[in-house]
């Protein structure tokens, strides 16, 4: 099964510190390295990389922008130009045709025709007709479709405009002829101290042609409205002409300007405007900001999905490379440690080696004496005759003959304990090496009523391996199994042959057992359950690695509240000398 | 049968040469390997029991010397190191010799000692 649990690093739970900072057996917070690596990393890598992209974002946004409102600048003031031109070469015409017709030509309506006609080949657009209207406001002449031959417009707003102007271009209105057009009229005084006003109606039309015609692009619309913001030529969006537009009256400016704004939905916009010069009239364009910028969002989009991909692929590689090298560090850590510790085992063995054989010389030359002083006692005894008698005097010698002799036992078992600390390969029966590292226990059983049996079939053939290597196995276990057993527990030890080439050794004990979470890190250096009670974790991983040295294998059976069993597989001979000499500093 | 105790515990020597004189054996004993040479300058022993480390000469470079001057003696070597095996290993180097650890059941010394003398096993 591969869960995101295998996923996790090894070091992930080890937050352990066994000793000071500075020590050799400082273990260092891996978690925390992993943590600042990967931190420190991706600062160092992404910070760039994102402090560039919005860097790039928000320039090219504002260049962007700034190019559009620019270009609406400069497209208002082309536009407004070419309306004003219209505008004042129209007027012109007529302040000319004012000037140069006196009023009995002008009242001709033949004559007025003939001029309007004129006006409009010379013009080539935008003249619907013309009127001579006297000062009363009465138009005495009139030269052109709608038929508006004596019609009042002595109360029209644009008749008092140009009476107080002399000239006067009015905004778009309905009229007498309920078209929309707008008026362009020019006073003149007569001598006798009068005054009558030369009319001329213009179409819109060349209007909403020019501003149809402009390429704004971004939804854009070109259209004109009045001070009053009364729409005066077609526009695409913002309603019909002499409709009001939802825009608020532009502020007034002598020059063109550009403004962001919001539309009605709260779209944001870019306005340009223009007040048209000697008229009440105002350039407008607007243009939907959000479309000019598409491109741009495009592009930003691309940047951010970009951006987006790259940090990801940054953070997996950072995670992968910090968590590969962080396990590397703590493999290391750990292997170094074991090592030290492996060391520091193997001089205690071999400390304890050495003071045993001293121990068991120095007590063997006294106990030599005591074994011939108390025989020679015997002897005389027995020999010649004098208290052979004497049941009690030879009980007392003989006790004293046994207990040489036990402890003569226990002096050779030492010395053969301190022997097998050496590494070298020898050929052993498995039973009798089992049972000489049980007679260090024996005594331990006997006060906790422990029993034990040891079941060997009649053909375990004898092997060739490193017997100290194999003793320290042995002993650990059964160690183990002691610390884990009541008293009144049973320690089982079998001895089969597996195969032609292995046997195996199977110890068992009736103890508390393992919990299976236990059991899988159970070979895995410092990991103790035995935590504050003397543990230090490393007795089952060194016996893990002493059974790989002999070539070896050892597995685990346990169940919690019935016991557990270690089996060790040996191969009858090792295949090379390594096995035995891998750890010379035992002896 | 006459034998030769060498041992630098006079204590222990002493009390195996009166034990095995209660047995009918000729013993003599010495604490010093020196000694015994001189003792051998006499006299030959059928048997040498040797302890193997003395301070001066050595259980085994002592029974070189005897050997050389006595080639018909047999040897048997004491030890307070050790065990039998580490003993064989080092008797080896000089050809077949018996050995036995300390403290010594003198039932088994005696065994030993005619087995040597009545087999060819001893270093002649």
């Amino acid at each position: 099964m591969f869960g995101l649990v295998n996923l996790k690093p090894s070091f992930w739970e080890k937050n352990v510190q066994l000793a000071a900072p500075g020590s050799s057996e400082y273990l260092f917070n891996y978690r925390r390295i992993w943590k600042d690596a990967i931190l420190l990393t991706s600062i160092v890598a992404l910070f760039p990389l994102i402090f560039i992209t919005l860097v790039n974002y928000r320039f090219t946004g504002q260049a962007m922008g700034s190019e559009w409102l620019l270009r609406t600048s400069r497209t208002v003031s082309n536009t407004q130009r070419a309306i004003s031109f219209f505008l004042t070469e129209r007027r012109s015409a007529l302040e000319f045709i004012v000037h140069d017709n006196s009023a009995e030509v002008l009242q001709d309506p033949i004559r007025l025709f003939a001029i309007l006609e004129n006006l409009k080949r010379s013009f080539g657009g935008g003249f619907v007709d013309l009127g001579w209207i006297e000062s009363d406001g009465k138009q005495k002449a009139y030269a052109g479709p709608y038929g508006l031959q004596d019609k009042d417009y002595k109360d029209q707003p644009w008749f008092k405009q140009v009476i107080k102007r002399g000239t006067f271009t009015s905004d778009v209105f309905l009229g007498y002829r309920h078209v929309p057009h707008l008026v362009i009229a020019v006073k003149k005084k007569t001598p006798e101290g009068s005054f009558y006003v030369l009319r001329a109606s213009i179409a819109i039309e060349p209007f909403n042609d020019l501003l149809s015609n402009l390429e704004l692009g971004g939804l854009g619309d070109a259209f004109i409205i009045n001070h009053d913001g009364i729409l005066q030529s077609n526009s695409r969006y913002h309603g019909r002409i002499l409709e009001k537009i939802a825009l608020p009256v532009p502020v007034y400016s002598e020059t063109t300007q550009v403004r962001e704004g919001k539309g009605l939905d709260g779209e944001p916009l870019f306005i340009g405007y223009r007040f048209i010069a000697e008229t009440p009239l105002i350039l407008m364009i607007v243009k939907q900001k959000n479309e000019l910028m598409k491109p741009l969002t495009k592009t930003h989009l691309e940047i951010i999905i970009f951006l987006l991909v790259s940090v990801t692929v940054i953070l997996a590689v950072i995670v992968g490379m910090v968590t590969f090298m962080v396990n590397k560090v703590y493999t290391a850590d750990e292997r170094r440690l074991m090592i030290l510790h492996q060391m520091e085992y193997a001089n205690k063995m071999a400390s304890i080696g050495r003071m045993a054989a001293s121990v068991a010389h120095e007590i063997n030359n006294p106990l030599a004496v005591i074994n011939e002083k108390a025989g020679l006692i015997k002897d005389l005894f027995t020999i010649k005759q004098l208290y052979s008698g004497d049941t009690k005097l030879i009980g007392l010698v003989d006790s004293v003959l046994s207990s040489v002799k036990r402890a003569g036992k226990i002096t050779k078992r030492l010395l053969t304990f301190a022997r097998n600390l050496e590494a070298k390969i020898e050929t052993i029966r498995l039973e009798e090496t089992i049972r000489e590292v049980l007679s260090f226990l024996h005594k331990e059983a006997e006060h906790r009523s422990i029993e034990i049996k040891v079941e060997a079939l009649a053909d375990i053939p004898t092997i060739e391996t490193d017997r100290g290597k194999l003793e320290q196995i042995f002993l650990n276990i059964i160690n183990n199994a002691f610390a884990a057993m009541c008293d009144g527990g049973r320690l089982k030890v079998q001895i089969n042959r597996s195969g032609t080439e292995k046997v195996e050794i199977r110890i068992c004990d009736d103890g508390c057992g393992i919990s299976k979470q236990d059991l899988q890190r159970i070979f895995e250096p410092f990991y103790s359950t035995k935590t504050g009670q003397g543990g230090t974790g490393l007795g089952l991983s060194i016996t893990y690695n002493l059974t790989h040295e002999v070539e070896g294998q050892i597995t685990v059976d346990s169940e919690v509240g019935k016991g557990t069993c270690f089996t060790i597989s040996l191969p009858l001979k090792l295949t090379t000398a390594e096995g035995a000499n891998a750890c010379v500093c035992y002896s | 049968m006459r034998v030769l105790l060498v041992d630098d515990e006079e204590e222990l020597v002493s009390a195996l040469a009166e034990r095995l004189l209660l047995r009918d054996i000729d013993a003599e004993w010495f604490t010093t390997g020196t000694d015994a040479l001189q003792r051998v300058e006499s006299g030959c022993f059928d048997l040498a029991v040797l302890d193997m480390k003395m301070p001066k000469i050595s259980g085994l470079a002592l029974r070189e010397k005897l050997h050389a001057k006595c080639p018909a003696m047999k040897f048997i070597f004491l030890t307070g190191y050790g065990s039998e095996k580490d003993f064989a290993s080092a008797t080896a180097k000089v050809g077949t010799a018996d050995y036995l650890v300390k403290p010594v059941d003198i039932e088994v010394l005696l065994g030993r000692m005619h087995e040597l003398l009545n087999s060819e096993r001893g270093v002649k």
